[in-house]
């Protein structure tokens, strides 16, 4: 694929995904946003919904409002257009969490997996800067990546059925929190007091695409500080 | 306006919940559309009742649900026949209806499809939550509560300007969709068909599937002929956005049409159902067979303004 040339695939009738690059990448990823940050503060008639994910945005529009190829041509107008007022910084959103123990069920394990002590498990967990890559699977869930090296692990090998809203958790080379309870088959490193997700909070989750995450860690006697105060 | 006890929940069957069009703006933050998954019908019943089409219904699955009315109301019940009675009479659909306190309405089975839909005029009367009335079942917001309806549950209604001058109003037997239970289902190839060789692209359109009891208001499993990929290629992909309608192929090839309860995945969708026949969807049930017929985008587009003439139609005539 050609660097800048956005490729255009049709989901059906009413919506089509514009992609930026072929890989997790975060340079892909922050043109996503780039182009999902531009068509969010200049609307185009008749779309409805815009989902950024790793590599691509998918715009969902109302066929009856737009035409397909009117529609794409108006998207790579706006892809070209250098604007950066269009384009803010991105926030940094820091997250307590409690690790180990019944926080975090599967510490042991992966320091074990990986042959180094739970505390080299926190240290490389917390040292990292993570972007959000895209936030699906659940409401609120954000993807986090990359996650260091020395810590990769493959996803457990038989999901558990329920995962407590909080639990923080890795697969791979990703780092996630689960908003909502919901099955899951990363491996919970911990858990974190604030809430990533509440609808009937304006805007429902504290994080957006693109954002940044770093993690640090609290004792389960101070989770009280956290439990009242918004994230 | 006031808001009225509108009608009591005797029994809700299966899975009752309430639903209007769909929750959209918020796929950025993870949160998939709900919505009643036969809007058609939806829409429809509510146009009847003289209510603006997007407003909330009673989203009903099989069979089973059983109201107590609690006031005089203007109803309609649209979408599949799941053999409803008045107090043990036939009742008919696709049409409004003044219901008086103490009637109760009964759903005792499927005749032909899977979902019927309840509006009732005014109104149901709850607070949106993130801009819409649907019940998400899996994060438990929006609806009744964020979840199903259960035995025992009051459901409120606004009080109607418009009481009772909708009695009779019906949409013609002949503008009904009908559910035969052998589906075919027109869809335009993509997002990742090339992902996909040319057998598997045939047998998809080839190919009778068989709608699996797994099913839910996540996705229609299909049972049949496994789709494979193109060998040098891992059974997954890098996740991004979906939508109602995409059919999705999972590394054994058994592929699943999505639904409204998810907004992004990490498999290769083979091809996409078209928005004229998205209503259709809501009345799949499990047993029925699934064939997929491919259309162009002017062909799709046809289909919906010619279902939207049937929805505008009413709209007229509502004066």
């Amino acid at each position: 694929m050609r660097s800048g040339e956005p490729v255009f695939r049709i989901m059906g009738d009413r919506a089509l995904l514009v992609e930026l690059g072929d890989q997790i990448d975060p340079s892909i990823n922050e043109k996503v946003r780039e182009l999902f940050l531009k068509l969010d503060r200049r609307p185009i008639e008749g779309v409805v919904e815009l989902v950024p994910s790793y590599r691509s945005l998918m715009v969902v529009y109302d066929p009856l409002r737009k035409a397909f190829d009117q529609l794409r041509g108006e998207i790579l107008e706006l892809h070209q257009a250098t604007d950066p007022s269009l384009v803010p910084e991105p926030k940094t959103l820091s997250v307590p969490v409690v690790y180990g123990g019944e926080y975090g069920p599967d510490l042991e394990w992966v320091a074990g997996f990986h042959k180094i002590s739970p505390e080299q498990v926190i240290t490389l967990h917390t040292g990292t800067i993570y972007r959000v890559y895209m936030i699906g699977f659940t409401p609120g869930y954000p993807y986090l990546g990359e996650l260091p090296e020395a810590l990769a692990t493959p996803r457990r090998e038989t999901p558990r059925t329920v995962v407590p809203q909080g639990s923080v958790a890795i697969a791979q080379r990703q780092t996630g929190i689960y908003p909502v309870q919901s099955p899951g088959g990363w491996h919970i490193l911990g858990w974190t007091p604030i809430r990533l997700f509440d609808a009937s909070q304006w805007p429902p989750t504290p994080l957006e695409m693109g954002d940044r995450v770093r993690f640090f860690p609290i004792h389960k006697e101070d989770i009280h500080r956290w439990t009242s105060s918004k994230a | 306006m006031d808001i009225i006890e509108s009608l009591e929940i005797l029994s809700p069957g299966p899975l009752t919940t309430v639903q209007d069009l769909g929750r959209y703006g918020f796929g950025r933050y993870g949160v998939p559309p709900s919505g009643a998954l036969d809007s058609f019908s939806l829409r429809v019943a509510n146009l009847l009742v003289g209510n603006p089409e997007t407003e909330a219904g009673i989203e009903i699955t099989l069979m089973g649900l059983k109201v107590r009315f609690l006031t005089d109301l203007d109803v309609a019940l649209c979408g599949a026949d799941l053999q409803p009675h008045l107090n043990d009479q036939p009742f008919e659909m696709w049409r409004s209806h003044i219901v008086r306190k103490g009637d109760t309405l009964f759903l005792k089975a499927p005749r032909t499809g899977c979902r019927a839909y309840l509006a009732v005029g005014g109104g149901i009367s709850l607070s949106p939550v993130l801009a819409s009335k649907s019940t998400n079942l899996a994060s438990r917001f929006g609806g009744y509560e964020g979840r199903a309806l259960r035995k025992g549950d009051l459901v409120f209604s606004w009080a109607s300007e418009r009481y009772f001058q909708c009695a009779g109003k019906i949409l013609a037997p002949e503008r009904r969709p009908s559910y035969t239970g052998d589906w075919s289902f027109r869809v335009l190839f993509g997002p990742q068909d090339q992902d996909f060789p040319e057998e598997s692209r045939r047998l998809f359109l080839d190919s009778s599937f068989t709608a699996s009891s797994q099913s839910d208001r996540t996705g229609i499993r299909l049972s049949g002929s496994a789709l494979h990929r193109k060998r040098e290629l891992g059974d997954s992909i890098i996740s991004e956005g979906i939508v109602p309608g995409a059919i999705q192929v999972p590394g054994d090839g058994q592929a699943i049409i999505l639904l409204v309860e998810t907004i992004t995945g990490g498999y290769r969708k083979m091809a996409t159902v078209i928005s004229a026949d998205l209503p259709l969807l809501g009345q799949v049930k499990p047993g029925d067979w699934v064939r997929f017929q491919e259309v162009s985008m002017q062909e799709a587009m046809t289909a919906l303004r010619e279902r939207e003439s049937h929805i505008n139609l009413i709209k007229k005539n509502s004066g």
